[in-house]
């Protein structure tokens, strides 16, 4: 009898804790997840059931803000933007930084321990502090109002940190590959577009998912950068949007769904790629 | 550490020369480094130098600078009241940021564990305003804080408790910071709970059970077994945390515009108004340069305080 009401207790004492986890850990979703819900939810009503039920079942859901925005043409040139920059600043940041992370990691030079800490001192330089500066000289430049300023501007401040990941992924590449093709007459930059890059994809695919997103969220640059609508990108122009039509919730609401969407998706497609770049990035800087 | 560094180098020296590898091409170490080096000096030393340059001057950004004022600009910004303000609010973000939102994500981590089922849906889910822009992070919760309870769920929650009135909540001088605060929390704990759970993927299981057999309870554990263990990562938090907070922009300006009457004043959101909504460059370039020594001292002084080696891997 002891005995059976001790083993209760025991398993008991293991449970408890369990229960507590969950409950804990259910309590944080909730609270993650609750406003995304409700901005969905209020994206799939009328401006009328809005008013009424603010926070009921969109029961039955209505498109009708969905196709609103999706026939204005501003909404696709954002889109179309966000994604000119997104590519061609994940293509800028793929070359420039595994070009340069191939030198530290594999290659010889003096004062080559003074560029790396040079080049680690950019990390402590985060966009915010240097967009003043920056806007001075994309000023003097000539090129406010363009893509191609928020380009190259995204481009470099993504150069620090991604080289350092790269250059952690290029070092546990063992040495031997290298000292064998070598011998067999193969140059720096063969060795690098031939061996090398093949072997590194998944860190390339690493860097390139957080630069993407990075890319795709960043909102100051283009702010500071961007002066006529033709050029906005996607967080611009939400942003725009949230202050023209604060009266229609529900409009607003779908707007800022259908720009959180392809974020959303690509977090779920890309989550390994993301979280490798995030984790190197972190444990090596 | 010592022995082997010195071997390491002899190792390097004795191959140098006529290496195999032809690590020392200096044509393609030229080549390769030239466009970093170029878009680096480009973008991030030579700004700092021309902003230092129109710093000293009343410049409205129209024509040549020509107003020398020395000094001034910095004069007036550290005795301005609202840049004092936002100073104060950058701080208090830190260092609600290091006690409450790092041990948050810690604990959190720790509660997920290694091997919890589900561990990877929560991971999922708790990462995931990290993914989603600062800006639509912004409008999801200007609606969450709206004082109409019409229309802020926040206060359709409280109105249910008796004796509760709605709140103002982003309008309100008092409360302002501590819903930025929140919605800062709300975005970012993930991020920091990713990086801890990592971390701890790091640390050997065999060391807490050790622990746990020669008598220590699941807090002890904890406090002196994993959070010391953990101290490269949660490093790396506090560094990550204290720079973003410094430099916190975007959800304060989409939000409160820094308002009301400055209670949610940044450094950034000052340079901003100046720089780029009065059109003063000068002064701007001049708040550009406090928030850079801002960012500057502290960086250096977390390198100088981090030269203790890891414990796990002693580096």
């Amino acid at each position: 009898m002891a005995t059976i009401d001790y083993r209760k207790s025991d398993a008991f004492k293991k449970k408890l804790p369990r229960f507590f986890q969950y409950l804990v850990l259910s309590i944080v979703t909730l609270a993650i997840v609750v406003p995304l819900v409700i901005m969905v939810f209020g994206a799939l009503k009328t401006r009328g059931e809005m008013f009424l039920h603010p926070y009921t079942l969109p029961i039955p859901p209505h498109v009708e803000n969905f196709a609103q925005i999706l026939h204005t043409p501003s909404f696709w040139l954002m889109l179309r933007n966000s994604l000119l920059v997104m590519l061609f600043s994940t293509a800028g940041v793929l070359i420039v930084c595994s070009l340069a992370a191939f030198v530290f990691a594999r290659m010889e030079f003096r004062g080559k321990d003074l560029a790396f800490n040079l080049l680690t001192l950019g990390l402590m330089f985060p966009i915010t502090v240097a967009i003043m500066p920056v806007y001075l000289v994309i000023r003097q430049m000539n090129l406010i109002d363009s893509l191609l300023a928020v380009i190259l501007v995204q481009t470099a401040f993504g150069i620090s940190g991604n080289t350092l990941i790269l250059r952690g992924f290029f070092l546990s590449i063992p040495v031997e590959l290298q000292d064998a093709a070598s011998m067999d007459g193969c140059s720096p930059f063969d060795f690098f577009w031939r061996i090398l890059l093949p072997l590194a994809r998944p860190a390339l695919a690493a860097v390139g998912a957080l630069t993407m997103i990075v890319s795709w969220n960043d909102l100051l640059t283009p702010l500071v950068l961007l002066n006529s609508d033709k050029f906005w990108t996607l967080p611009l122009g939400t942003m725009q949007f949230q202050g023209q039509y604060s009266s229609d919730l529900a409009l607003t609401a779908a707007f800022v769904t259908l720009s959180a969407l392809p974020a959303i998706l690509f977090y779920l497609f890309a989550e390994r790629q993301i979280v490798a770049g995030l984790t190197a990035g972190a444990l090596k800087g | 550490m010592n022995i082997a560094q010195v071997r390491r180098n002899d190792l390097k020296s004795s191959g140098r020369g006529s290496s195999p590898r032809r690590t020392q091409d200096y044509v393609a170490i030229a080549l390769f480094l030239l466009p970093a080096v170029i878009l680096f000096a480009l973008f991030l030393i030579y700004p700092i130098f021309r902003s230092a340059y129109y710093s000293l001057f009343n410049w409205n950004g129209l024509g040549p600078a020509t107003k020398f004022i020395g000094l001034n600009n910095f004069k007036q910004i550290l005795t301005d009241q609202v840049f004092l303000k936002a100073i104060e609010n950058c701080i208090i973000i830190v260092v609600l940021s290091l006690a409450v939102q790092l041990p948050l994500a810690l604990m959190l981590s720790i509660m997920v564990g290694r091997d919890l089922p589900g561990r990877a849906f929560f991971r999922s889910i708790f990462f995931m305003p990290y993914v989603i822009s600062e800006v639509i992070t912004a409008i999801i919760w200007i609606s969450m804080f709206s004082p109409d309870p019409e229309n802020g769920f926040i206060n359709a929650l409280l109105i249910f408790i008796p004796g509760v009135h709605a709140q103002n909540f982003l309008g309100d001088v008092n409360q302002v910071m501590a819903c930025v605060f929140l919605v800062l929390t709300w975005k970012y704990f993930g991020l920091h709970m990713l990086l801890d759970m990592a971390g701890l993927q790091n640390i050997p299981k065999e060391i807490e059970e050790a622990a746990m057999i020669d008598g220590a309870n699941r807090w002890q554990s904890v406090w002196y077994i994993t959070v010391p263990l953990l101290s490269t990562t949660l490093r790396t938090s506090v560094y990550l945390s204290v720079l973003g907070s410094l430099t916190q922009f975007n959800l304060v300006w989409i939000m409160t515009r820094g308002g009301p009457v400055n209670a949610s004043e940044m450094m950034a959101t000052y340079m901003y108004r100046y720089a780029f909504i009065r059109y003063q460059l000068g002064y701007g370039s001049a708040v550009a340069l406090v928030m850079l020594a801002f960012c500057l001292t502290f960086s250096v002084a977390y390198l100088w305080l981090n030269r203790r080696p890891d414990p796990l891997s002693g580096i």
